[in-house]
């Protein structure tokens, strides 16, 4: 596990020589912040934190443009949203100017109100500074400055028959409505792709302006119309970077492929096992092998637990496409084990083999060197944890 | 006059009370909010709602509104109250 320096309310500085610093694992919960940093071999990790002590957070990212700069969504039970920035990596913070949110409403109309924002996107390389945003309630939004003024990105947002997809506050996952999902064609900084839960998944490829439902194939609870997309319910998509056509997605009915100029999802998780099924949260794709993904299967049934099948948690893998999958437990707990991964606490590292991460909602940092072979442990007693992801630093 | 700020808010005043000015509450809040960049929108949402947990005392009375004339002799005291574990 990582030796723990030591954490105070206001983050000290790692303590490693930076120049053996080469990976950070941004750990986002519902009491703060935590970044692991890594040697190469991922071996040596030492941590910095606590980062925002006691405040909700959603989502901590850094930008892959600069290898430094660090966005983290933030709240607290009783504080407004907002999003802090930091340009050397959580020694320092700064707050947006203007978080995101939405317009005031006209006088006598009720406005929406973002209540957080919970996902962060870097823009495309092209476009440095650049970011998006996705809140919940339901909302869209671009920072053009680095992340210290945001604007809601009318042409979803402010659509009609997207609001309707959208619902109100009351719709939605039990934390709300969310958007999230929001990915970049890594060849076209304006072809862009979100994921609405609920509402479906959407294409724009004019930076926003207007949006195209990809929702064709996917399937939505026994009994509902599949093309009312209020009904669809992305968990999370993810883009291949070695193959921008293909895209994976962890739907609450089940798991799928897209592989562009095709419009229709297939469902790769009927072959996963019965006992198991192919519902969860987050779907992690390879950096370099289109044919590799990643799930963290969870408990789909009668209430929906949303626990780990059996309490025997495991990580499945496909290395075809989705024709089949192998389960990846060696390492992680056999028996007893309740907790599950979130839709953006699973994620890959781009070295060989590739590392996996991945925090539990008990508030646990599993890592894997080799792709998911064998796991063990980085962090526990941790918050529950809401986001995981690793980032390579600049020298 | 006189503003008592709450633990959750003191990492943008750093002073559990503060001297500000405005002729109504809402003034008060966009002179602390220059004084204190961010420190409106952590209590007062886009369209001009206190937050949920929010609360805002003028000389012992709880006032919602943010039109609410003040005096410079007034103590404005703001309660953000904990809920959730």
């Amino acid at each position: 596990m990582a030796r723990n320096s030591r954490s105070t309310a206001r983050a000290k500085a790692p303590a490693a020589p930076r120049s053996k610093v080469r990976l950070a694992v941004l750990v986002a919960t519902r009491k703060g912040a935590w970044i692991y940093l890594g040697d190469a071999g991922r071996k040596a990790w030492r941590v910095s934190g606590p980062h925002f002590l006691g405040h909700i957070v959603s989502h901590l990212v850094l930008d892959p443009r600069d290898g430094r700069t660090l966005l983290a969504a933030a709240k607290t039970g009783h504080l407004g949203p907002t999003v802090f920035r930091s340009s050397d990596l959580g020694r320092t913070w700064k707050e947006a100017a203007r978080p995101p949110a939405f317009p005031k409403a006209p006088e006598g109309e009720k406005g929406r109100v973002v209540d957080h924002t919970f996902w962060l996107t870097p823009g495309h390389a092209s476009e440095p500074g650049t970011w998006y945003a996705g809140t919940s309630p339901q909302g869209l939004f671009r920072s053009e400055d680095g992340g210290e003024t945001w604007e809601p990105i009318g042409g979803l947002n402010d659509d009609p028959e997207y609001r309707k997809r959208m619902g109100g506050e009351q719709d939605g996952t039990p934390d709300g409505p969310k958007l999230h999902s929001v990915l970049v064609d890594p060849r076209d900084a304006a072809h862009l792709y979100v994921g609405m839960s609920s509402g479906g998944f959407h294409e724009s490829r004019d930076r926003g302006k207007t949006w195209t439902p990809l929702s064709q194939g996917l399937e939505v609870v026994g009994g509902f119309d599949a093309k009312n997309l209020a009904f669809h319910d992305p968990h999370c998509a993810r883009i291949c970077p070695s193959n921008p056509d293909r895209l994976y997605q962890q739907n609450h009915c089940g798991i799928y492929r897209l592989d562009r100029p095709s419009t229709s999802w297939t469902r790769i998780g009927k072959s996963m096992p019965k006992r198991v099924g192919d519902v969860g949260f987050p779907m992690v794709v390879h950096p370099r092998n289109a044919n590799v993904a990643w799930v963290f299967p969870m408990d789909g049934t009668t209430v929906w637990p949303r626990t780990s099948p059996d309490g025997a948690p495991a990580a499945y893998t496909t290395r075809n496409g989705g024709k089949t999958w192998q389960r990846l437990d060696v390492g992680l707990p056999k028996s007893q084990a309740w907790w599950t991964v979130k839709r953006q606490a699973m994620a890959a590292d781009a070295r060989a083999p590739v590392g996996l991460y991945l925090g539990t909602t008990s508030g646990e940092v599993w890592m894997s060197r080799d792709e998911g072979a064998r796991f063990s442990l980085l962090a526990r007693n941790l918050p529950e944890i809401y986001a995981v992801e690793v980032a390579e630093l600049s020298s | 006059m006189k503003v008592l700020i709450p633990s959750p808010l003191l990492s943008y005043t750093r002073a559990a009370d503060v001297e500000a000015c405005g002729a109504t509450l809402a003034e008060l809040l966009t002179d602390l909010d220059q004084r204190f960049p961010g420190f409106r929108f952590r209590v007062v949402d886009e369209q001009d709602g206190l937050r949920p947990h929010v609360r805002f005392f003028v000389n012992g009375e709880q006032v919602f509104d943010l039109a609410r004339p003040l005096q410079p002799t007034d103590e404005v005291q703001l309660v953000q109250a904990l809920s959730g574990g």
